[in-house]
Formats: structure tokens, sequence, C-alpha cells
């Protein structure tokens, strides 16, 4: 208990406010944090529930969705969270490069989603396989004949929490989500 | 190496007729032998060796000699060298006996062998496929042979997958997956329960196969090494070192130290931030959140020295073949010396936190318990074996970049989640240590950081790496300057089963805390 108390006290607030200087350009997080708000609150009340499914990723692109939810990025604070059930999100963020056994499951968690719904691909993976592009277990179909085409892509192998965010709100400024 | 004839000697004595022995690298020995002796020479290496199936696989070496080539291989501890016993097997007869019956390590590689090859371990006593599903895939096409061609549509054998059912009063089955609730990989988990314990858990994996091993056929040796980074994210560089080791080997290139010690401390780096993501994850699970919170911390904190050091978080492009890239700058030692002080203060304070905590400690002590005969009957490898008692570490058998840095080899007997996690700790300790031995040693050295790589001869070698989870293998037969067959092992593949006995006689409540202790990847085991 000490050593919470402790730390908790000492360590203070961790997070950030800006991006860290090396790390490629991206807005200030803060910024970019509270536009998105703006416009989620403008399309789905309070908040956008993400919905993340794995199609045969290696793994770090989901490394770097988790990672947006500690203390430092804490995307929570904007309103957007990652939920359990398909049945609570309003987006389907899809990461890998879609192996045939994953079609059916990819499609069951989307049709289980309540609408209005949209999906994100993330990672050159979900893109075009990426790396696994010619590769004779990708589901020939790809992802926007199962499940309706992305309406956002972020691009990166794995793309960076910061990318991830600020390509979050670039699109939902320009492009709102149409009702499906 | 004398020793080690010894042994082939006492394999003679056997009555197993050696066709010929290849040492073309002092770590490792191909022993060819005739496809009817293939099952007496693995079953007297696996005693004498005391070493569980590390890898076993098949190539298509059919027009060459009309003939697909089986291997095995053993590690042995003692003579510090790979194993590798070689048999051809007669296209017109594809099969080959079993071992599944005698080495449990051995069953789901011939499965793999079965399914991606054709061939037929005769008296397996499991035949479901592990990657290609049956809702899927047809019977009768083998990806990894070589005159499979990839086409559209395929019409699936239409089989529904057959789940070992326990039967009995009172007893229930909670399927769960393909998708997760958390943001992780997918994989079907069925758990078969009588009131609250687990009486069976079985696991079926192969949802994220992309066909890895095929990918690799044809690659550029240098497009190759950027694909092994691809083959499970947490383990990218140990799985690049491992591909690029096997290429060296194979073409006998000198690496220089420099590289070296800049591969070895990006190995404890990947060890690192994977270990405090392991760490956080059992805090997590157990619903511990300010230390989860803590550790999440921690792992960007060496996910930004990553960055820093080599421009990757996940330390992707580090490596070619005969070195690395680019040399650290003294600012760049400077930096990581600096941070990774304040890295081992920090997760001091961590282990503090979780150690010290009843409520915590209540969780974890006891709970998913592999005991030590289980790791060593299933061949459970690396950081898991090792927390059930196992001293097994390739660091330690093969110390060379390692040598002289007083590697401590860190182990636990239990075999519970606590186990692991302390495993975990302490790794996270030595792990600090050695990145400011090497480092230290780094900032005193000039030269290259690469040897030059003429083009690469044909030939094939084992590479193999200590990463965090344990022991990563790639097999490489190069021929044309170009990757003919790339046989991958992650330590998840060794180790899903241990999960599935680890969890037994435990409630399903506690099953994500000792998921999450294993912490084995799906796409390294199911490439
Ligand atoms: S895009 Fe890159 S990081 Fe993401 S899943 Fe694919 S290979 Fe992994």
């Amino acid at each position: 208990m000490w050593t919470i108390l402790k730390n908790s006290f000492f360590k203070g607030l961790l997070t950030e406010k800006r991006v860290l200087p090396d790390i490629p350009p991206c807005p200030e997080i803060e910024g970019v944090g509270r536009e998105l708000k703006k416009t989620i609150l403008s399309l789905y009340g309070r908040s956008l529930h993400l919905r993340e499914v794995d199609t045969g990723s290696c793994g770090a692109c989901e490394s770097e969705i988790v990672a947006l939810s500690n203390p430092i990025y804490d995307i929570q604070r904007f309103g957007i969270d990652f939920v359990a059930s398909p049945r609570h999100a309003d987006a389907l963020v899809v990461t890998g490069a879609l192996s045939r056994n994953m079609v059916l499951a990819l499609k069951k968690t989307y049709d289980a989603m309540p609408g209005p719904k949209f999906v994100i691909t993330v990672g050159d993976c979900a893109m075009d396989g990426g790396a696994f592009g010619d590769s004779y277990y990708r589901a020939r179909q790809g992802v926007q004949d199962i499940v309706g085409g992305a309406i956002l892509h972020i691009p990166g192998c794995p793309p960076s929490p910061e990318q991830i965010l600020s390509a979050l709100l670039g699109f939902l400024q320009t492009r709102p989500p149409k009702e499906r | 190496m004398k020793i080690f004839s010894g042994v082939i000697e006492e394999l003679r004595a056997q009555g197993v007729e050696i066709l010929e022995v290849l040492e073309s690298h002092p770590q490792e020995a191909v022993i060819r032998i005739k496809t009817e002796d293939f099952h007496r020479a693995c079953l007297f290496m696996h005693k004498r060796l005391s070493s569980a199936v590390m890898a076993m696989f098949a190539a298509d070496e059919r027009k060459a000699k009309n003939a697909f080539e089986i291997f095995c291989v053993f590690l042995s501890r003692e003579f510090q060298k790979w194993c590798i016993l070689a048999a051809d097997i007669p296209q017109d007869r594809p099969a080959f006996p079993s071992l599944a019956r005698d080495i449990h390590s051995a069953s789901f590689f011939e499965r793999e062998i079965r399914e991606m090859f054709g061939l037929e371990p005769e008296g397996h006593p499991d035949k479901r496929r592990l990657h290609l599903h049956d809702e899927v895939w047809p019977n009768g096409l083998f990806p990894l042979r070589k005159d499979f061609v990839v086409f559209g549509p395929v019409a699936p054998n239409g089989a529904a997958y057959c789940f070992n059912r326990v039967l009995g009063e009172g007893i229930f089955e909670v399927p769960v997956g393909p998708v997760h609730a958390g943001i992780i990989g997918p994989g079907h988990f069925r758990f078969s329960a009588a009131g609250e314990p687990i009486v069976n858990l079985e696991i079926r994996l192969g949802f994220t196969h992309r066909g890895v091993e095929k990918v690799f056929e044809h690659k550029t040796l240098d497009e190759a090494v950027r694909m092994a980074e691809c083959v499970a994210g947490d383990t990218a560089f140990g799985h690049s070192w491992a591909f690029c080791q096997a290429i060296e080997k194979a073409s006998a290139l000198k690496v220089p130290a420099r590289a070296l010690y800049e591969r070895a401390i990006c190995l404890e780096l990947e060890r690192l931030y994977n270990h405090f993501a392991g760490i956080g994850g059992i805090a997590l699970d157990v619903g511990f959140s300010f230390a989860a919170q803590f550790a999440s911390v921690l792992k960007e904190r060496v996910l930004r020295l990553n960055q820093r050091l080599t421009g990757s978080r996940y330390l992707k492009g580090v490596n070619r073949i005969g070195g690395v890239r680019r040399g650290f700058s003294r600012q760049d030692i400077q930096a990581l010396l600096c941070e990774i002080l304040s890295i081992s203060g920090d997760h001091k304070e961590l282990k503090q936190m979780l150690l010290t905590s009843v409520s915590f400690m209540d969780r974890v002590d006891e709970t998913g318990v592999l005991r030590q005969k289980t790791a060593r009957d299933l061949g459970v490898v690396g950081l898991a074996a090792r927390a059930s008692g196992v001293a097994m570490d390739l660091r330690k058998v093969f110390p060379d970049v390692y040598a002289g840095s007083d590697f401590r080899l860190i182990t636990q007997e239990r075999g519970d989640v606590l186990s692991r996690l302390r495993v975990r700790m302490e790794e996270v300790e030595e792990s600090a240590r050695l990145i400011i031995y090497f480092a230290d040693r780094l900032a005193d050295l000039a030269g290259a950081v690469a040897a030059n790589f003429p083009l690469a001869a044909a030939g094939c070698a084992l590479g193999a790496v200590e990463a965090w989870r344990g022991p990563v293998l790639y097999w490489v037969k190069v021929a044309d300057g170009q990757v003919d067959r790339c046989k991958v092992v992650d330590p998840s593949f060794h180790n899903w089963p241990g999960l599935a006995f680890a969890v037994l006689g435990n409630i399903i409540p506690d099953f994500p805390v000792c998921n999450k202790s294993f912490d084995l990847s799906y796409a390294g085991n199911d490439l």
C-alpha cells in the first residue's frame, strides 16, 4: 500500500500533453484528442467504442492498440474506448492479413454489432496482406467483401499509437461515416 | 567434439546404419540415417541427450532425389550441440513411423508435417489438422510441397472439427473464442468443467495461419530478414536474429563483435518490454490496476528507448545478414544507460508493490501449476520451463556473446503463476545488468558493424536464439541466393500444450491469469 501511495504521489500525472519530439511528426496529442472528441460527440452522442479483431496479424499492431490505453496516451480521456463485446461497439477495428480461418469469425463479429457501424483497418497487413499479400492462405475476398469496405485505413507496420490517434481524428473531421 | 562422436558410436551400436555425419559448424551435427531406422534413432537421441524434440520438419526434395526429407532436431546441452537426424522418405511411399506415442513433443510437429506435406505419420493417435482448418481447406492439398500452386477459391472438405469431449453427470462445456474479449490474437478454448474446476481444456489454434513458411520460399535473403520480423510481432528481433544466424552459419560468416553486442542489447531490450507487458498483464488479470498501469508505462518507456536507439519501437530493421544496419553512437549508449538505470529503479518499486500485496499473492500463488515432470514430458521450453525448474536457456548452452558476462540462469521450482512472475522479475534485473555490461563493452569498440556478405552460398543451417519467451529456431536452406525452405519454430508452439495442463483443477475465472503468465503467441504458433 505504501509503495502504491508513494508512487502515485511522486510520479504524478504521466499522461502526455505533447508528443515526444523524436517520434515522427504528428500534432499534439492533446489537441488531436479534443477535436476528435468534438466530432465523436456529434456522431455518437458521448463516445466512440471500438471492438478489435485480429484476422492474422503478427501481434505488434495489437500491442500498439493496447498501448493507446496506457496512462501515457490514455485514449479514454477522449471518450474512445475498446470494448469486450461487439454488441457494445460502434466501430470494428480490423488488423492482420485476413487468414481464411478468420473469415467466418470476422463476419460474425461484425454482424453482432448494432448499427450505425463502420470498419477501420489498422496496419499494412489489413490493407493488402502486407508481407503476406500473395500467401495461399489469405482469404480471397478481402475485408471489404466480408464486412464492407473500411472507411478508414491506418497504414504502418505497426502504426505508432500517435499515428493511430491522429489518423482517427483526421478522418472523422473530413469524412464522417454514413449510417449503415 | 570428440566426445560427441562417442554418441554417434552408441547410435551405431543400436543397429542404426549411419549414412553420413556432417559437422559443418561446431554447434551442429547432421546425422543422415535410413528411413527405417529413423524411429529408433530418434528414441535413442531423445533419451541419450535427454532432450525434447526441439523441431521436426520435412522438405520437398522430389526434384533432386525423388524423395522428401525429414529432420528431427535435438539439443544436447552436454555437448553444446544441435543434433539433427535426417532421413529420406521416398515419394512413392509418403509415410514415416510416428514418434508421438513415445515422445509427446513430436506430436504437433508430426501433425504439421502431415497437413503441409501429405506425409503420413503412421500410428499417430491424433490426425486432426492444426493450421489448415477443415471448414475452409480441402483434403489432399499440401501447401509446402513444391508443386503446390496458389489458386482461387478452394472447396473445404466440409468436416467439422472434432473436440475431445468429457462426458459424465454435471460436466458442462464452455467454448470461448476465437474472438476474445481483450485485444489479443484469436484462438478457441473449450473448457470442460465439473462444478468450478476445469477438468479438461482443449485449445484449437491456427486462426492466424498466414502461410509464413511458404511465403519465405523464393525470397531473397534481405527480403527474408524483413519477413522474419513479421512472424511474431513481439519477438521481431529474436526471429530476425535467428534467421540471420542460420544464414551466417551456412555461409561461415564471422559477425563482428560490435554487431554481436548490439544484437545482444536489442535482444535484452525485447525481453524487457515483453516482461513488463507480462508482469502488467498478470496484475491486470487479477484486477490490480495500479500495478498494471505502472508496468504498462515501463513497457512504453522501453519501446521509446528502442525507437530512440534503432528507429523502431519493435526493433524492426535492425538486423541484416552479417551484422546490424547501424552502429550505436556514444550518445545512444549514454541515453541507453541512463534510461535502463531509471527503469530498473522503477521495476524495484513494481516488484515490491506486487509481492507485498496479500490479495495479489493470494491469487497467483499456487495457481496454474505446471509440474516439472509434465513440463519435461511435453517439451515445454523457455520461460515457462524455467519456472517449473527446468534449467534450460540457450544463452547458457551456447554462450557466444554472453560468455564473460556471468550470465545467471534464472529458475523457480513450483511452476505456478507466481513462479512465472518471479522468473520474469528476476530476468528483468538480469537483463538490465546485461545491457549495462554489453553497453560498456560496446563503448570501447570501433570498427565495422556488419561483415561483408558475398552472395549466399547454397547450404543449410539452423539458427537459434533464446528470445524472451524461449528458443526461436530457424532452419534455412538456401539455393540460388534465395530461400528454398525455411522452418520456423516459435517457443509458443511447444508451450501451448503446457497451458492446457497447467489450468487443470483451476477455476475458469483464473484462466486469464494462467494464460497471461505463459503469454504465448498466436501468430508464432499458427505461422
Ligand atoms: S502490419 Fe506489420 S505489425 Fe501489423 S500485423 Fe502486419 S506485420 Fe504485424
